[in-house]
């Protein structure tokens, strides 16, 4: 049976433009391209020159430091380019795709018996160890850890996400398959929402199953690690997404890394707003083709939910790790009149000096992507701790990231969590602080200073 | 519109333009006209509609009714001193009068420094002295001159908030720290029987009296050891001499709706100051000591002097309070119990309130540090558990 956990603190925001239950059929993408800064924590090192054959899972790049770690490409197909950035940084690696596609053939293997060592092997040769993280630091995994757990989670509550149980259907058995196998690695904990008991696809041994009944951000890996199993300084947990579990079952299964995801498609800029198939790695203007709106106004893709996503641009490629591509008006080109006294029905506040707690929790907002306000000192107190579900004083972890203060970090928990746990509390900061960027910070300072 | 006329100015007031030394001004009303719309880079997408200049303004707008019935009750005052009866709306216009120059040389004097600073310094204006410049003519005497005001003005703005770093990162109440600078200052001219009557005529309103004439306060009757006088209707409508913002308790409790309701003070804060102040008083009450100020009844106590508007505006900075939602009911605790306190058994300061916010103001992070370290033990604990 499994336990259930009742979350208070939160904040849910509903906007315009969520993704039907439907499939719609993708353009086909003429690039593919993968990002190392999706697989935070590794420097990458090409394993391909340009105008070179690969199959969908030969590896792309690896990581420079043990060569261990390799990310797949997503296609079949000819290596167009190996694009840098600044001081040579790798940006992304394109692919023009085949005509038809090959996978690399990594055999086939029984969840139930393979061994551990053989497992992970398997997972670092065919690129989807890659996808493993870790706490602390939330970065890309070491295989030589041996983790005290593995979490996944199987809902997210974000703005626009995807909704797993729709973008699982046809793969439920690999999802089944590949939680089987990373048992292997550490006890496997599942955590789903209340409406997800009793799917399917929701195994009933093998792996403890937790529900989390709460507002945003439940659905995070963060805060239901924090209430099953907290990360104490010393210890390791292993986390995965949770259609890159079935990645895991299917390359059991076939042998294949088949890296095909059903991308929610969202947002109040969006005609149609529902699920397309690609894999990973597609190129956005190919996913929004024909189906962004025509508007005068200035428009955001975003690679990601609005909280969490990443900004992008219509030439850009799906990350990694992501579940929705979402499409919202830009709003630098709109100009509110005094916006710090009008009532603003439109916008949406988790402050009561606006009336959105007045109009219900159903109402779907349009919101732009501007900043409201500008940037000040931490003046109001108890605003993150209202949306921060974790037993860690917030603001108080903030504070000591941004003064440097190590052992206060440490002290106050800094191990357990990731930059996407601050989503909502940056999302009402009157402050106006931008947390994920400044934890991200602090957590690849602190790496560096413990390595 | 105004958007055009902003695009047109703005080059003027950028680097290198004619008023290049006027920018942070310049921004500090295009900020306030309109909304930025600047967009996000990094992080969230989408953000919260709240600001700081929305919070500042409502507190600002909570303040409204304590200081429109302070307006009136300084007409009040002045009329009823001289003997003279007029209709509401000259007493209101007089107050109007008196306390214009008080307020203008306020925000004059605070936000004059505030863009100095926020020019030099390269960022953008904070809204926090919004608040800090409404509140300190209101908890002065009437009868404050306006020079003073301004020295109070700029000490507490220079030394209790930007060489901490500015709004966000001081210690102290600026207001209160304002009050205070001009009570050790000028102790004569803060306190005694008679600072609380405005005593000119101003465009043929009011009545000019003459400067012998004496007006206390209950708490100053009662700690000078006479019975004080007035009732509790009268101390809760505020038509009593005082600091011009504090007299009325409706007034007060108006604005404490407007807080409590849009959330913007905590409750915790604020309610535990009256049940310290109330408990205390309740104490001394029955403690049977022999002093007019421990024998006036609990309820009278929370609505004389300070003690309400102090517990509304002033204990609820989240600035300068706890900042754990524990610590919140402590600290409020113990700013009402202390304000008390300080009335009863030193009769040289029949005002607590302010020294009691200050003093907490102090030992909040001390406060939060407790609950802070709580966290952190449980913590070690769990990991030396394992």
């Amino acid at each position: 049976m499994e336990r259930t956990y009742k979350l208070k603190k939160g904040l849910d925001v509903r906007l315009a433009g969520e993704a039907a239950q439907t499939l719609a059929k993708a353009a086909v993408s003429s690039l593919y391209a993968v990002r190392p800064a999706d697989f935070h924590g590794i420097t990458p090192k090409p394993c391909v020159k340009p105008g070179d054959k690969v199959r969908a899972g030969d590896p792309l790049f690896t990581d420079k430091a043990t060569e261990r770690i390799h990310v797949a490409s997503p296609v079949s197909g000819t290596v167009k380019e190996i694009v840098r950035g600044e001081r040579r940084k790798i940006l992304h690696i394109t692919v023009e795709p085949s005509d038809n596609q090959v996978f690399a053939d990594y055999g086939t293997a029984d969840a139930a018996t393979i061994g551990r060592e053989e497992l992970i092997d398997l997972l670092l040769r065919a690129g989807l160890f890659a996808f493993i993280r870790q706490r602390p630091y939330d970065v890309v995994a070491n295989p030589d850890d041996a983790p005290k757990a593995l979490f996944v989670s199987a809902f997210s509550k974000m703005p626009l996400a995807a909704d797993f149980a729709f973008a699982i259907q046809g793969r439920e058995a690999h999802f089944k398959n590949g939680l089987k196998a990373l048992a292997k690695l550490a006890p496997v904990f599942l955590g789903i929402s209340p409406e997800q008991t009793g799917c399917a696809w929701v195994p009933t041994e093998g792996c403890e199953v937790n529900v989390f009944d709460g507002p945003n951000p439940s659905g995070n890996v963060g805060v239901q690690i924090n209430h099953v199993s907290p990360v104490n300084k010393g210890e390791i947990v292993w986390t995965l997404g949770a259609e890159e579990v079935a990645f895991v079952g299917e390359l059991l299964e076939t042998g294949h890394v088949n890296l095909t995801r059903r991308i929610a498609v969202a947002g109040s800029e969006v005609i149609r707003p529902e699920y397309v198939e690609t894999p990973i790695g597609a190129s956005l203007s190919a996913i929004l083709k024909d189906n962004v709106t025509n508007s005068e106004h200035n428009q955001r893709v975003i690679d990601g939910n609005p909280l969490t996503g990443r900004k992008a641009s219509a030439d850009d490629f799906l990350g990694a790790r992501t579940t929705e591509v979402c499409v919202l008006p830009e709003g630098d080109d709109r100009h509110e009149v005094l916006g710090w006294i009008m009532p603003r029905l439109k916008e949406f506040s988790a402050n009561r000096s606006y009336l959105s707690w007045l109009l219900g929790k159903n109402k779907a907002y349009n919101l732009d992507c501007r900043i409201k306000g500008g940037e000040r000192h931490m003046i109001m107190s108890g605003e993150y701790d209202r949306v921060f579900p974790m037993d860690i004083y917030a603001g108080y972890l903030v504070k000591a990231i941004i003064t440097g203060d190590i052992d206060q970090q440490e002290a106050l928990g800094i191990y357990e969590v990731a930059p996407e746990d601050f989503a909502v509390a940056e999302f009402v900061c009157s402050s106006k602080l931008e947390l994920q960027h400044i934890v991200r910070q602090g957590l690849d300072a602190l790496r560096k200073e413990n390595a | 519109m105004i958007q055009k006329t902003l695009d047109k100015l703005r080059p003027h007031f950028s680097e290198g333009g004619k008023f290049s030394a006027l920018r942070s001004v310049f921004d500090g009303f295009e900020t306030f006209l309109v909304v930025p719309s600047a967009t996000s880079k990094s992080g969230v997408s989408i953000h919260d509609a709240i600001d700081s200049k929305r919070i500042m303004s409502f507190v600002v707008i909570a303040l409204m009714p304590a200081l429109l019935f302070g307006m009136y009750n300084i007409g009040y005052q002045n009329y009823a001193a001289a003997g003279a009866t007029a209709s509401c709306w000259t007493m209101f216009l007089y107050g109007l009068v008196v306390m214009l120059p008080k307020i203008v040389v306020s925000y004059g004097v605070g936000l004059g420094i505030e863009f100095v600073v926020a020019q030099w310094k390269k960022e953008e204006i904070q809204e926090g002295y919004l608040v800090t410049g409404m509140l300190i003519p209101m908890i002065v005497p009437v009868d404050t001159p306006l020079w003073m005001l301004a020295l109070a003005v700029a000490f507490s703005v220079v030394f209790a908030k930007e060489v901490f770093g500015g709004t966000g990162m001081n210690i102290f109440n600026p207001a209160l720290v304002a009050r205070a600078f001009l009570f050790f200052a000028y102790p004569t001219s803060m306190s005694g029987d008679k600072v609380w009557l405005a005593k000119d005529t101003w465009f043929g309103l009011g009545n000019a009296i003459p400067d012998t004439k004496t007006l206390a306060t209950p708490l100053g009757e009662a700690a000078a050891g006479l019975a004080p006088s007035g009732d509790i209707w009268q101390y809760c409508t505020g038509l009593m001499p005082g600091s011009i913002g504090e007299t009325s308790v409706i007034a007060i409790a108006i604005g404490a709706v407007i807080l409590l309701c849009t959330g913007i003070a905590s409750w915790k804060t604020m309610c535990s100051v009256f049940v310290g102040g109330a408990l205390t008083a309740w104490l001394f009450n029955i403690g049977g000591l022999d002093n007019a100020v421990a024998n006036i009844p609990w309820y009278e106590h929370l609505a004389l002097g300070g003690f309400c508007f102090g517990a509304v505006f002033m204990a609820t900075d989240p600035v300068t309070s706890a900042r754990t939602e524990g610590g919140k009911y402590i600290y409020g605790f113990l700013i009402g119990g202390l304000a008390i306190t300080i009335r009863v058994l030193n009769p040289g300061y029949p005002e607590g309130m302010m020294l009691a916010i200050l003093f907490m103001n102090m030992f909040a992070p001390l406060i939060d540090y407790c609950f802070v370290q709580r966290n952190i033990s449980k913590r070690l604990k769990r990991a030396q558990d394992k």
